[in-house]
């Protein structure tokens, strides 16, 4: 009955919202305005990379790509952020718990301290994390004593990419488990589980999207970063030598050919995670329920 | 959050909590807070003074200085930019808005390096613009211009993907209601709609500026590293370390540090204000899909 007068009200009345929406002005500016700065300073100049590669030819391309050298840097790279992303799926986790569930003292410092790689500019992170694990340096010479040097050597890339890629995350993490449902824990606690056993199977399984994001987040600010490796990485060919420096390298050689055609595998790549990332969101809000 | 904390579900006791509490902490002291202490340690190892000759020397000022007109020029640019697209995407609905939002996020998939190469590409000697440059004495690359340029693209994202969900929050009834009373569109953009994202707006610049003064792989490849003309702040910090002048090199990134310290003191500020900026980047796009299905 009620739904039936509303009815009839709403028809006798004229819509004044639908002609104001109709007034909102701007659209054809503000759009246009974002496709062209979008275009000018991104869209295009990217295109640069992928149609100077095109020059190159198949042939060439293949013969840049695979030469040792670049093969040596691409796998470093991917494999010392693969390493490092890892390293932080275990330990932003961790962080991210102990930050959403539990209070100890300077908890908003802390929390607020984890943004620090965002923050940092890269080179002043490479060069602090240098003089710490330098085999003179806090953590270098203890290391040392172990037999471990992390500094100049493949190890210190994974350093500096965890430094970077660890926010990535714990933030991912936080909103999640800030969500979850804690009754549901709780019945599986009532029900007998052991806190192992609510974790594998209560509250991982919810995690799984947001740790697979904060993972390839992490993983795809690793492969380019630059300015926090260079510094600790020792940079030998072949060895300690990252992807981006050699695209540096190259560049200081006037090789324009080879620094676009590692660049092109690199941003290939680059999309690509970033097209997965987008489909594990889509995948995890879909799960939520339209939450 | 304080009943988040008085009862522990699933009863994880006491020593795997404090174990847990222990790992976390130490693990972000080892990468976190022994990084930035050792930047500050490392500055005054030689002293006060030695530090104070490192920070006043005159290419360390040309360095301060070019970061800061870098900024200057490449966050209002970004700003203008960032409110456009957040108006456009977050109050009209049209089709490919998910593809817009995320072309727009496209810069962060960039690593810096080709960020930088990709300028050098167009405006370099070699490059597709290089002659007409040259005919016309402009210079681009190895110049102020090509770091504002690679800047612009490294922050690109950021103002915007802020505004985005803050907007998209607002909705538009504030707007509709101006409009109906009179106001013209400019009028309701200023007195009605800036108001209501100023928080947003302030949070994007804080985070755009500090990528902006930092930035280092794209400066680096697009600056040439010419001494006092063309030498941001983080390349003057590379220059000095590569001169194994470590003392002056860290002075310089002390300051560098302390504008990290200080964003993150505003950053949490204003999520102190501002509960909802906290997740805001995560919101847009749970948003636009719930819109687009």
């Amino acid at each position: 009955m009620a739904t039936l007068v509303a009815a009839e009200l709403r028809s006798l009345m004229p819509t004044p919202k639908r002609t104001a929406r109709r007034h909102l002005p701007g659209f054809g500016l503000t759009l246009g305005y974002t496709m062209v700065y979008l275009s000018l300073l991104v869209l295009i100049p990217l295109s640069a990379v992928f149609i100077r590669s095109f020059g190159l030819g198949w042939g060439h391309f293949w013969d840049v790509v695979t030469a040792p050298r670049v093969m040596a840097s691409l796998r470093l790279s991917f494999g010392a952020s693969l390493l490092a992303a890892l390293i932080n799926v275990v330990f932003g986790l961790i962080v991210a718990w102990v930050l959403v569930r539990y209070a100890f003292p300077f908890k908003r410092l802390i929390d607020a301290m984890v943004d620090l790689p965002f923050a940092l500019p890269t080179a002043v992170a490479g060069i602090a994390l240098t003089a710490l694990y330098a085999p003179n340096g806090w953590l270098g010479i203890w290391l040392k004593s172990w037999g471990i040097q992390v500094a100049f050597t493949p190890l210190g890339i994974v350093v500096a990419l965890t430094f970077i890629g660890l926010p990535f995350v714990v933030r991912t993490l936080q909103p999640v488990l800030e969500d979850l449902d804690k009754e549901v824990e709780q019945a599986a606690a009532t029900l007998g589980a052991s806190a192992a056993q609510a974790f594998a199977r209560v509250i991982l399984p919810a995690l799984w999207p947001a740790l697979l994001t904060g993972f390839a987040l992490s993983f795809a600010r690793a492969v380019g970063e630059y300015g926090s490796v260079i510094f600790i990485a020792g940079n030998m060919p072949m060895k300690s030598e990252i992807a981006p420096l050699l695209i540096v390298t190259k560049l200081e050689q006037y090789d324009f050919a080879g620094a676009t055609a590692i660049a092109v595998i690199m941003l290939v790549f680059s999309f690509a995670i970033m097209l997965g990332i987008n489909a594990l969101q889509h995948w995890a809000l879909s799960r939520h329920g339209g939450r | 959050m304080a009943a988040a904390e008085t009862h522990h579900p699933a009863g994880l006791a006491e020593p795997g909590r404090l174990l847990l509490i222990a790992v976390a902490l130490t693990f972000l002291g080892l990468f976190l807070v022994l990084p930035l202490l050792a930047v500050f340690v490392q500055a005054l190892a030689k002293g006060i003074s030695a530090y104070w000759a490192a920070v006043s020397n005159p290419i360390a000022w040309a360095a301060v200085k070019l970061t800061l007109a870098v900024a200057a020029i490449a966050v209002p640019f970004n700003l203008v930019f960032g409110v456009a697209a957040a108006w456009a995407i977050a109050k009209f609905e049209f089709r490919g808005k998910s593809t817009l939002i995320t072309l727009i996020d496209l810069p962060f998939a960039v690593s810096p390096v080709i960020a930088g190469l990709i300028f050098i590409l167009l405006f370099g000697a070699h490059g597709w613009f290089g002659g007409f440059l040259r005919l016309h004495h402009i210079r681009v690359v190895f110049a102020v211009p090509g770091i504002v340029l690679a800047t612009i693209f490294v922050t690109f994202p950021f103002i915007a993907r802020e505004l985005i969900p803050v907007m998209q929050a607002q909705g538009k009834d504030d707007e509709e209601t101006a409009l109906s009373l009179g106001a013209t569109g400019w009028q309701t953009f200023w007195r009605v709609t800036l108001p209501n994202i100023r928080w947003g707006l302030m949070y994007g610049v804080l985070l755009c500026n500090a990528r902006a003064m930092g930035e280092f792989g794209a400066v680096s490849v697009v600056s040439g590293h010419i001494r006092g003309m063309t030498n941001t702040m983080p390349l003057q910090v590379e220059i000095l370390y590569n001169e194994y002048n470590y003392a002056a090199a860290f002075a310089v990134a002390s300051l560098l540090a302390l504008l990290a310290l200080l964003t993150l003191a505003g950053k949490s500020f204003m999520e102190w204000r501002q509960p909802e900026l906290r997740h805001a980047t995560r919101q847009t796009r749970d948003r636009t899909r719930r819109e687009n299905t």
